[in-house]
């Protein structure tokens, strides 16, 4: 076996490899504080955005806000922004998961697995 | 049809004629055909993505729908835009860790069953199929309006093309395809956009101001079209959460090597319509203000050429023939997109690993997609050319609710919950693929009482264009209760473990970081 070969190996994990993962504390503190994070987001998000066709036909949003730009465009507008914020906010945060994830596998080979 | 529009139209063909013939030299593997060899990068994929996504409906569509019924037009936008958060919040990174070439792939990695993969694909087929009508009828009439082409003509021409592209360069070309397209479709937007903009002196307050008085402050409000929330609620919810669903989109995050490029993907995707969307206002208002809803309606009844009209006023026949050509490119990025789905479902799941048990060589498999692409572009050609006279752009919105109703629902299952199993996958997608299409062959679509106005006369018995507000509830409930009544039978000790390995890979994503690719 080359030397190359050998190394594609050592980092492949079997089946007892991902239970053992599975099992740790920090692998489970890790998932269940990056859930956390993801669905109250996306929870979050998907509230206001379907706030808005709801909102649409109430006066609220009907009413002219600045000149004759009326409620509906004014918080469409704020969608959009939202988006882009929102997706700015996951790129910073997924990489703090990413060193976090990358820790946990550390911590599997420094217990002495795989 | 001028000398300038055939120059257009003859340099898309052969700009992407040449991608194509690059790209075939790089593609002799299924992983080749099918995503690249997963060698995209992040931009590049972010483009593709976008090219994939902003469908002819969503470039003349929404211009045209905003034109012709003000605000209730720009729904359609700020759909599109926020769907992009879903992807990348919740399916994205761990679509990428988990899957190979398909959907199924993905969910036969947690439920190795045939049953799962077979449901699957099927359903992949159906949204496929529905999108791919919309597409090529849209494409038929749209040529035959901008370039004066008899119908059946326009719809083979597009046919060929795109089976060329899929059958010669696989996703290679497809992607490039897209690329370039996404490119050209904000470059020609962006330029419409700004040249309506200075009729209005670059103030979004002139802008309005004008609107209002001189065609009228419905415009400015919702109404024109959509007269309650529920039935936007409901269109609403198949297009935020119907994107996450699409297969074809799906499809494109096993094109890129890591879940961290394809996050960066989605990001690039997020700005590209965002800005793209923003937009789409000044062309739909555009159009109102200066071609006027008359001319626009003459022309086509929906609005769907609202934007080239809108480019002749602006710059003539130049300008017309360079937008024409970039709806042009735009049905054709996305029919190829479909086709390279289309036969991921049937060479890959269904040929490839149902009927011969994943036992084929990389030839094989390679030739395999080819016949299933040729399959599934002559099948859409058929159809097309057979809906020729119906106004089939509402399938655009089933293959939404579809996506939402069916994929959603066994995607999410999949990866966040532990119970799940095969029995609640079949339940799930059978559910969500039959009640869309059964609700919406009741809804006013199919069923108007005015003649003409739909496919048949009578009245619509579900009043909502797109049901998805009755059917993702139960898409959902049918998975939960599917995996009750299988629980006894398929919640196994051994499916703990394969669950474990799943969660471990999905968050950590160890097993994409080891293969070759």
């Amino acid at each position: 076996m080359t030397e190359v070969k050998k190394a594609a190996k050592s980092t492949t994990f079997d089946s007892k490899d991902y239970a053992a993962i599975e099992a740790m504390d920090s692998f489970n503190t890790f998932v269940k504080k990056k859930n956390t994070f993801l669905f109250s987001m996306t929870a979050g998000f998907l509230f206001f955005y379907i706030l808005l066709p709801i909102l649409a036909f109430k006066p609220v949003l009907q009413q002219k806000w600045f000149g004759n730009i009326t409620g509906v465009w004014v918080y469409s507008a704020a969608l959009f922004v939202m988006t882009i914020v929102l997706c700015t906010i996951y790129i910073k945060r997924a990489a703090t998961f990413d060193k976090q994830a990358a820790a946990v596998i550390a911590e599997y080979r420094a217990k002495g697995g795989n | 049809m001028n000398l300038v529009s055939v120059g257009f139209f003859l340099g898309i063909v052969g700009l992407t004629l040449l991608v194509t013939y690059f790209a075939a030299k790089r593609t002799s593997s299924a992983s080749d055909f099918y995503t690249a060899g997963g060698g995209l990068t992040g931009w590049q994929n972010g483009f593709a993505i976008a090219g994939d996504y902003l469908s002819a409906a969503a470039f003349l569509g929404v211009s045209g729908a905003i034109a012709l019924t003000g605000f209730d037009g720009f729904f359609f936008s700020v759909g599109y835009v926020v769907a992009n958060l879903v992807l990348l919040y919740i399916i994205a990174e761990p679509m990428r860790n988990l899957g190979k070439y398909t959907l199924a792939d993905m969910l036969t990695a947690r439920f190795n069953e045939k049953r799962v993969r077979g449901v699957a694909a099927t359903g992949t087929i159906v949204i496929v199929i529905l999108y791919m009508i919309a597409q090529l009828v849209g494409a038929g009439a749209l040529i035959k309006l901008l370039f004066g082409i008899e119908y059946w003509i326009a719809v083979l021409i597009v046919g060929v093309m795109m089976t060329t592209y899929v059958l010669f360069g696989g996703m290679t070309a497809t992607s490039w395809v897209q690329i370039i397209k996404a490119g050209l479709l904000l470059f020609g937007t962006g330029l419409l956009a700004v040249l309506v903009f200075a009729k209005f002196n670059f103030s979004l307050m002139n802008m309005f101001d004008t609107i209002a008085v001189e065609h009228g402050e419905q415009y400015l409000v919702p109404g024109m079209k959509y007269s309650s929330s529920l039935d936007s609620v409901s269109m609403m919810m198949a297009l935020v959460l119907g994107t996450s669903g699409l297969p074809h989109i799906l499809m494109r995050f096993f094109t890129v090597k890591d879940a961290k490029t394809a996050r960066s993907s989605i990001s690039w995707t997020t700005w590209i319509t965002a800005i793209f969307f923003s937009l789409t206002i000044f062309l739909g208002l555009g159009a109102l203000h200066l071609v006027g809803a008359e001319n626009i309606m003459a022309e086509s009844k929906a609005g769907n050429t609202a934007a080239p009209l809108l480019a002749e006023y602006l710059g003539g026949d130049v300008l017309m023939s360079f937008i024409s050509a970039v709806a042009f490119a735009t049905i054709l990025a996305v029919v190829s997109g479909l086709v390279l789905t289309g036969a991921s479902a049937i060479s890959h799941d269904i040929y490839g690993e149902i009927i011969k048990d994943g036992n084929l060589t990389e030839k094989q498999q390679v030739l395999a997609a080819r016949i299933g692409s040729i399959s599934i572009a002559i099948i859409s050609i058929f159809l097309a050319l057979f809906a020729q006279s119906l106004n089939v752009s509402f399938l655009v919105s089933f293959a939404f609710c579809i996506g939402a109703s069916a994929n959603l629902p066994v995607i999410l299952y999949t990866i966040y919950w532990k119970k799940f199993n095969s029995t609640g996958v079949v339940a799930a997608i059978t559910t969500g693929v039959l009640s869309c299409l059964i609700l919406g062959a009741m809804g006013p679509n199919i069923w108007s009482e005015v003649p003409g106005a739909a496919i048949f006369v009578g009245k619509p018995l579900v009043n909502l264009a797109v049901p998805a507000i009755i059917t993702i509830p139960l898409g959902f409930l049918a998975g939960y209760v599917g995996t009750m009544i299988g629980a006894r039978k398929h919640n196994t000790a051994d499916a703990e473990r394969i669950y474990k390995e799943i969660r471990v890979k999905a968050n950590t994503g160890v097993s994409v970081q080891d293969v070759s690719h």
